[in-house]
């Protein structure tokens, strides 16, 4: 049957054994491996001793160090929340137009806020509030519904055009089903000239009567738009869908329909609080 | 007379599959339907040919090596259909706009990463193992494969589930268990071809001349076990309809999510490790001429690291709704584990002793040991990450992606490179590769590409580690997930390039093999004599 022989090149026997010309040495275990693998067995074992592993019948064994992660994570929790807790109260009943007026509670809104913001509120209006098209640019001056701190405090609390009843809510017209292609072509022409754009002077002429009959009821006379129903202000070159003539011509056609959710829903009135401090001082608040 | 009865099968398969396309609920089915139908037509035909002519009488003297061959090119392929996928979806990550609108909803980075994964461990990866596990037994046992053309169906089996698997993920059909998508039917389809590898192995293995088992099989068999069982218990489902191709998991909540990671852990343990193991126990010691350094080693290594693989999966599941003990144990278990996945690392390099003047000389030694080496760190570093401490900052960033890679792409792409270029010359009768220096080319493009992978998945993995777990004084979060997001651009872009850079060692891999095998011929390797 098979012999050891002598390896040259290591001096250690063969176990004898041959596979397609391929042998074994019979080297003994490494110390080093062997000594590495019992201390991680020993350790193993010490570890499941001192901390929750073995099941049981009912429940496994809890370790000796009484330690557990969920215990852990909620005694985190709570000492935040106990070291927040008047400020927290303090800011969820407080007035909105003097929180600047107390620093603690002003810093605590503003940090809050702005973690609920990063959490709750960039996924639409971007991680720097810079908006995207469709999600309003929350820095600069321009407000839909208004930008004093109590009415984005109200926007945040209850949405636009969401199913609550207390909801932000207006509707523009599909005017694509209302007007022909030659009066659309014409508003077209005049809101780009109302908004400082190159336009068909002749166009813009009598497309000015089609936005006094059609939407000066909501943007305004001059274009300048109204808080109160949401309507964007024309005039200012800044747009929510684009203002180029591709969606302007969208726009008056289908109309847009943006929607917000009702946060007060989900945060807690001093979550909500924090936010519009938060926003309002990003630097369009009014 | 049997061949009579293969057609009547193959006409009821065209006949249901017939039915299926026409009453299949979704795309994905249909289509499956279709390619079925496809299939059992052309093995109809094919069946039919060659009902009532003289066979061709099959030279049974040697080595059975056809499916080999076949294995070969077909891992090279399903290689660089990987690697390239992992290209197309590295750089979706770093550049979002290449999620064209108008391949929507079939090249989306969701429906293409399940396909990279796929394709890289159950298509390339996989091909290597079963074409090494008939190359290897067959060698080591001095006996052809078991059970004919068993090993063809195995073969074409296999690359039939690849295509249903790949062409499912494309078309929306996924039960949304990570490394195992494939609906209920493509799951029933891999058993059946894999019970048939396990006959083919093991009947091979009964047939054997050689007194002892060797090694390499100890851990392609238990490859071959392990991956049944796991494949079977994690996709134990329900269809919703026997025409549809969705299914409901007869686990919920989280048993299911412990039975998948009890099977995905393994996946990697049973198929990477043991699996790409057996395959070094045989190339190493063959390319470099020398003995295994040591068989106590090899047994104790074996032992241990199938005994304790099993139990490490809760680790995926730290801070989960999983309870705290299992997550403990899985936690003890990975680190026990830490030595017996040494072992084999320590076996391969130190089966070099004597034979190191080679690095100089074998490229293919060269990525031999720079596969041990990448297995040595992953199974250091695996532990290492299942310490509850650690993996509360690397669970679900990034360094879990360059863990796996620095895995995948180290140890096992680099061995099963090393394999491809022994076996070819081999198996198409040349007495080397066509080009040394373009092995040469290629190690070093996959080295670097790997090192550029690894290292900037690291960097953003801590990063976003870090990033997300920042608090204020109050107890407020300090960044917004987006934030992490564009933080990790750059490396994104790094690791994009590292990926073109192992694509393009392997392209040069595929034209080299090409090359070896045009006008070389195919080699009758006789059965091979027992030692003395």
């Amino acid at each position: 049957m098979s012999t050891p022989e002598k390896d040259e090149a290591t001096g250690t026997d063969t176990t004898g054994h041959t596979w397609d010309g391929i042998k074994e040495l019979n080297t003994p275990l490494p110390r080093w491996w062997l000594w590495t693998f019992y201390f991680t067995i020993i350790w193993g074992i010490a570890y499941t001793i001192a901390y929750p592993a073995w099941p049981l019948v009912n429940k496994a064994t809890q370790g000796f160090l009484g330690f557990n992660q969920r215990t852990e994570v909620a005694s985190e929790i709570e000492r935040f929340n106990t070291m927040n807790a008047d400020l927290r109260t303090a800011l969820a009943e407080a007035d909105l137009t003097t929180v600047k007026d107390n620093p603690d509670l002003h810093n605590f809104a503003v940090q809050g806020g702005a973690s609920v913001f990063r959490a709750q509120c960039s996924q639409c209006h971007g991680s720097g509030a810079q908006g995207a098209t469709g999600y309003p640019n929350l820095l600069d001056n321009d407000w839909l519904w208004g930008g004093e701190i109590e009415e984005i405090a109200y926007t945040i609390n209850n949405g636009i055009r969401n199913e609550t009843d207390d909801a932000h809510y207006s509707e523009m017209p599909a005017f694509g089903e209302l007007l022909e292609t030659e009066e659309i072509d014409q508003v077209l022409a005049y809101v780009q000239k109302i908004s400082g754009q190159e336009h068909d002077a002749g166009l813009a002429e009598a497309g000015m009567s089609v936005f006094a009959d059609q939407c000066s009821s909501c943007h305004a006379e001059d274009g300048t738009g109204d808080k109160y129903q949401g309507a964007p202000n024309l005039t200012d070159a800044i747009w929510l869908y684009g203002g180029d003539a591709d969606a302007l011509r969208y726009t008056i056609e289908n109309a847009r329909f943006g929607v917000m959710p009702a946060w007060g829903k989900r945060l807690s009135a001093s979550d909500v609080n924090a936010v519009a401090v938060y926003v309002h001082g990003l630097g369009g608040g009014e | 007379m049997l061949n009579y009865v293969k057609l009547a099968v193959l006409g009821v398969i065209f006949l249901v599959a017939a039915l299926g396309a026409n009453w299949g609920r979704d795309l994905a089915y249909q289509v499956h339907a279709l390619i079925i139908m496809a299939v059992s037509a052309g093995l109809f035909v094919w069946v039919l040919r060659n009902t009532d002519e003289p066979g061709v009488k099959v030279d049974e003297s040697g080595y059975m090596d056809g499916v080999v061959r076949a294995g070969v090119i077909a891992t090279g392929f399903w290689g660089v259909v990987g690697f390239l996928v992992g290209v197309v979806i590295a750089f979706q990550l770093a550049f979002p706009v290449l999620n064209f609108e108008w391949a929507q909803p079939f090249a989306n980075f969701g429906r293409l990463r399940p396909l990279h994964t796929s394709a890289v461990i159950f298509a390339f990866g996989g091909n290597a193992l079963i074409m090494s596990s008939f190359y290897i037994v067959q060698r080591t046992s001095g006996a052809r494969l078991f059970g004919g053309n068993l090993a063809w169906f195995v073969f074409w089996g296999y690359q039939l589930f690849i295509v249903l698997a790949a062409t499912g993920y494309l078309l929306g059909a996924t039960q949304s268990k990570e490394y195992a998508e494939p609906e209920w039917y493509v799951d029933i389809w891999l058993t059946i071809v894999w019970v048939a590898f396990l006959l083919v192995f093991l009947g091979t293995i009964f047939m054997r001349k050689e007194k002892h088992i060797y090694v390499a099989n100890w851990f392609l068999l238990s490859f071959i076990v392990t991956v049944a069982m796991l494949h079977i218990v994690n996709n134990l489902s329900i269809p919703v309809s026997i025409w549809g191709s969705k299914s409901v998991q007869v686990f919920a909540g989280v048993q299911d999510a412990m039975t998948q990671w009890w099977y995905g852990h393994n996946a990697v343990g049973f198929f990477l490790t043991a699996g790409f193991l057996g395959m070094m126990y045989y190339y190493v010691p063959k390319q470099a001429g020398r003995p295994v350094y040591s068989y106590k080693l090899s047994i104790i290594h074996f032992w241990a690291l199938t005994f304790l693989y099993i139990w490490a999966g809760p680790h995926h599941l730290h801070y989960t709704a999983l309870p705290e003990w299992a997550s403990t144990l899985g936690m003890v278990f990975s680190i026990i584990l830490w030595m017996p996945s040494w072992g084999g690392m320590i076996n391969g390099l130190m089966t070099l002793q004597g034979a190191w003047d080679k690095l100089r000389t074998d490229p293919i030694i060269r990525m031999m040991v720079i596969s041990l080496a990448f297995y040595g760190m992953s199974t250091f570093e695996g532990p290492m990450m299942s310490i509850k401490a650690v993996n509360s900052l690397s669970h679900y960033t990034d360094w879990t992606i360059g863990h796996v890679h620095s895995g995948a792409l180290g140890w096992n792409g680099m061995i099963t490179f090393a394999a491809l270029y022994f076996l070819t010359p081999k198996l198409w009768g040349r007495a080397q590769m066509y080009s040394v220096s373009a092995i040469n080319l290629h190690f070093w493009l996959a080295t670097i590409g790997i090192v550029l992978y690894a290292a900037s998945m690291w960097v953003t993995g801590i990063m976003e580690g870090l990033m997300w777990r920042e608090v204020d004084a109050q107890g407020f979060l300090v960044n917004s997930f987006a934030d992490t997001v564009s933080a990790k651009f750059p490396m994104y872009v790094v690791r994009g390039l590292g990926g073109v850079l192992y694509l393009t060692g392997s392209i040069i891999m595929v034209w080299n093999m090409w090359m070896t095998i045009r006008g070389g011929a195919k080699v009758h390797a006789p059965v091979g004599v027992p030692a003395e």
